[in-house]
């Protein structure tokens, strides 16, 4: 009797253990309560059957071109946005009256919503992969550009004046002082805009169309009112997405090895 | 006094100048989708005062006050609950990683199909994607307490509501900011799409109706008017931010300048 609640203990502190637990319950939670009829079973299938529907997806082609296409249209518009972001960020940055010359109109455009941009968007262009395009580009650029801006000022004064008097050239100055300050607060601005350019991805394939992406399918199965699939790609989504959240992560931590940072966990 | 000048110069030179360019560059436009800026400022108080506003602007406003409201208040008291206890948040937290992943438009069509396109569903989607920030960042805040305080408020029997408001609350205020604020911009945005895939009023239904029409000066209006409502939201926000973390924010500065 004494050694079932030590045993219980040492299960409930191994948090990995406990996290199944709750992702188990949670399924199992999900597949009863339709079942006893507590929730309607048309509008909510139980786990067994979005599971039998996602195999079932899993065996079909425009269900992998659809996963393929989500993905690239999502790298391309962070690239861009990365991109653009790190070069006019240093730019504006390190050039302080482009700095407040900028500062009110940064503010202004930043927080103007980019659904906002749907109706323009798919007006203005005629190829739904650009009106998706310029959402995500839109959403996630101020991400990245307003973390480099925070990071090229955050650059130490004394490693600055120590450039100055070692006579460091201005590229030098760009490359040894103001890169490797700037570096972390990009990752942050890129871990962010990563997921704000797969929810603006998927988002503009489910409002827009004409694309091959997860955003359609769900779209495709709601008009036809197949609400396992509809549930079973809502968790392809989410699985793309938790992908996508460790990969941006591990990518952090590893272009950041050298950056005392990583090894304490900055709260953002 | 030159110096005053040369700021606001700064502060609005660029403004004024894009402005300028645009109103002039698109003078003469003869291209449909992209009307001169000039009929774009005409139509807009016919467009967006008077009946549309009663109409389509204040319901969209009412529910997102409600729904962000909801948000930010479940969040809190959610996060609480997680934060302040190791065991339930080691459970549910891989859950929550998974949850937040799913990027939240996609749950509208499920929500439509379920509730229907009313009231209740248009809060409930603002609710659905305003929820995860505040939600994850009171977990951390909540985590986050000075051990000290944590010890000093045992000792002299602090507890229940009293620890809760002048303790945890207080020392993961800055945090539940952070979320608030990130949950603003993603009310504001599953406002819209809520009202794009199924509403028969609103902000961004209006917006839209006014595209499916080629009534293309309107439709930039309405860009313009939900553009300054994300503008003037964040603008409030810092504005309260400001009041309701002034210790915060006075203690910071005096940390820095080391006292």
């Amino acid at each position: 009797m004494t050694t079932s609640p030590n045993t219980l203990r040492r299960a409930g502190d191994n948090p990995a253990l406990l996290g199944l637990a709750g992702i188990l319950a949670f399924g199992a939670l999900l597949e009863v309560l339709p079942r006893v009829g507590v929730l309607p079973s048309e509008y909510f299938p139980p786990t067994s059957k979005i599971i039998a529907a996602l195999i079932d997806e899993f065996g079909r082609g425009d269900f992998w071109q659809a996963v393929v296409g989500t993905v690239s249209t999502w790298l391309i518009g962070l690239a861009i946005a990365v991109l653009a972001g790190i070069v006019l960020g240093i730019l504006i940055g390190s050039v302080p009256v482009l700095r407040l010359a900028t500062a009110s109109t940064i503010e202004f455009l930043r927080p103007i919503p980019s659904v906002a941009l749907l109706p323009l968007a798919v007006v203005l262009f005629s190829a739904p992969i650009r009106s998706i395009l310029l959402l995500v580009v839109y959403a996630s650029f101020w991400q990245v550009l307003i973390q480099v801006l925070h990071g090229v000022t955050d650059v130490d004064p004394v490693a600055r004046e120590t450039a100055a008097s070692y006579r460091l050239n201005r590229w030098r100055q760009a490359r040894y002082l103001v890169w490797p300050t700037t570096l972390p607060y990009a990752m942050t601005g890129i871990r962010l805009a990563a997921s704000v350019a797969l929810v603006l991805t998927i988002t503009g394939e489910l409002l827009i169309g004409g694309t091959k992406g997860i955003g359609e399918q769900i779209a495709v199965a709601q008009s036809s009112i197949a609400v396992p699939s509809m549930y079973a790609l809502i968790v392809v989504s989410g699985l793309i997405g938790l992908v996508a959240n460790l990969a941006t992560r591990r990518a952090e931590r590893m272009v950041l090895a050298w950056h005392p940072s990583v090894r304490r966990e900055l709260p953002l | 006094m030159t110096r005053v000048l040369g700021r606001a110069g700064l502060l609005l030179g660029l403004p004024v100048v894009l402005l300028v360019t645009w109103w002039f560059a698109s003078a003469g436009s003869k291209s449909f989708y992209q009307p001169p800026l000039e009929t774009i400022v005409k139509v807009f108080p016919d467009t967006w005062t008077g009946a549309r506003f009663k109409s389509d602007v204040f319901p969209s406003l009412i529910r997102l006050f409600i729904g962000y409201g909801l948000a930010v208040a479940l969040g809190i008291a959610l996060g609480v609950l997680i934060g302040a206890n190791r065991r339930l948040r080691a459970l549910v937290e891989p859950l929550l990683e998974f949850l937040r992943a799913i990027p939240p438009p996609v749950l509208v069509p499920i929500l439509i199909l379920i509730a229907g396109i009313g009231n209740p569903t248009k809060v409930l989607v603002i609710v659905i994607g305003g929820i995860w920030p505040v939600l994850l960042n009171t977990v951390e805040g909540v985590r986050g307490v000075d051990e000290v305080l944590a010890d000093t408020c045992r000792s002299y029997r602090i507890g229940g509501w009293l620890r809760l408001r002048t303790f945890i609350l207080r020392a993961a205020s800055p945090q539940i900011v952070v979320g608030a604020r990130q949950a603003l911009s993603i009310s504001i945005i599953m406002m819209v799409i809520g009202e794009l895939l199924g509403a028969t009023n609103g902000l961004g239904y209006t917006v839209v109706e006014f595209q499916r029409g080629f009534q293309i000066p309107e439709m930039w209006s309405g860009v313009f008017v939900l553009g300054l409502l994300g503008v003037l939201l964040s603008l409030a926000f810092t504005l309260v931010e400001r009041r309701v973390l002034s210790w915060y924010h006075g203690a910071r500065a005096a940390e820095r300048s080391g006292h």
